[in-house]
C-alpha cells in the first residue's frame, strides 16, 4: 500500500496530521503496537523538521508486509553539516520551534534510534530527503 | 490510580475525558520539552507538562499518553481537547506547579520511568 501526504512548512497546527493519519491506517492493518510507536515517533519528529525548517515537503510511505518504508522530502535550507546535524544537542531551530516543545537537538538522533534503516541526503539550498525503513518482524 | 483518585490531590479540573473512567495510572513524566517525551519506550505513562499547545496533543498521541496535566494554570483550548477527544485522551488544569504535583503523585505510589 502506497500513500502520500504534503507538509506545509511553518505550520504548526498541522504539524503531525500526516503522522497521525498514518498510525491510524496501521493500526487498522493490526501491526504490533510497538512497531506502530517506532514508526510514528520517528515520522512525527521528521514531520515536525519539516514544518520547523523547510518551505513545503511531501511524505510518501510505502506499507508491505515484511516492512513500512517511510520518505519525507522537502524544498528549504537543506543541511549543510548532515554529521553535526545527528549529534544529539546540535539544533538550529528558532525560538518558535522551541516554543512549541522541540528544536532541542533531539529529533534526528530519536528518528535514527526508532528505524532499521535510515538514510539522510540534503543539497544547501535546495532540501532534504530522508529514508527510513521498519522492517515488522525484526523484534 | 485512577483519575477521580489523582484529581482532589492536585487541586485538579479535568476539561477533557471520562470522569469515571476506570484507566490505572502507574508511571509519570515531567516535561516540557516535547521530543524528551518522544523517547520514552515506557507504555502508557501520564505527562506533567507546563507546555500547552496543540504539539502537545499531538506527542501525546504519538507517544500512546492517555493522560496529561498542565501545570500552573494553563489553559487548554477548544482545538486541543477536539483533537484530545478523537484519541481518548484526559486532560488536567490544576494550579499546581510541576514540582509540587511530581511530589504529591510519587508519594502517592506514582513511579518515575527514569
Amino acid at each position: 500500500m502506497h500513500f502520500n501526504f504534503e507538509v506545509e512548512g511553518g505550520n504548526f497546527s498541522k504539524a503531525g496530521s500526516a503522522s497521525s493519519e498514518i498510525k491510524k491506517i496501521l493500526n487498522q492493518l493490526n501491526v504490533d503496537y510497538r512497531i506502530i510507536k517506532r514508526i510514528v515517533v520517528a515520522l512525527y519528529e521528521a514531520e515536525v523538521n519539516v514544518v520547523a525548517h523547510a518551505y513545503r515537503g511531501w511524505i510518501d510511505a510505502n506499507i508491505d508486509t515484511d516492512k513500512i518504508q517511510l520518505t519525507l522530502t522537502d524544498e528549504g535550507p537543506g543541511i549543510p553539516d548532515i554529521e553535526k546535524a545527528m549529534k544529539p544537542g546540535f539544533s538550529t531551530a528558532s525560538a518558535k520551534v522551541r516554543e512549541m516543545g522541540f528544536g532541542a537537538g533531539m529529533g534526528l538522533p530519536n528518528i535514527r534510534k526508532n528505524v532499521d534503516e535510515f538514510d539522510l541526503k540534503s543539497e544547501v539550498g535546495k532540501g532534504t530527503k530522508l529514508e527510513f525503513t521498519v522492517f515488522i518482524n525484526s523484534e | 490510580m485512577i483519575v477521580k483518585e489523582l484529581i482532589p490531590l492536585i487541586e485538579g479540573k479535568l476539561v477533557c475525558g471520562d470522569p469515571d473512567s476506570s484507566h490505572q495510572m502507574k508511571l509519570a513524566f515531567a516535561s516540557d520539552l516535547m521530543s524528551d517525551v518522544l523517547t520514552l519506550d515506557s507504555n502508557n505513562p501520564l505527562l506533567i507538562t507546563g507546555l500547552c499547545n496543540l504539539q502537545t496533543i499531538r506527542t501525546a498521541e504519538m507517544a500512546d499518553i492517555h493522560v496529561i496535566i498542565f501545570a500552573r494554570n494553563k489553559k487548554v483550548t477548544e482545538e486541543m481537547i477536539h483533537l484530545a477527544t478523537q484519541h481518548n485522551m484526559m486532560l488536567i488544569e490544576t494550579p499546581y506547579s510541576i514540582f509540587r504535583i511530581s511530589g504529591i503523585l510519587y508519594k502517592h505510589g506514582i513511579k518515575p520511568i527514569y
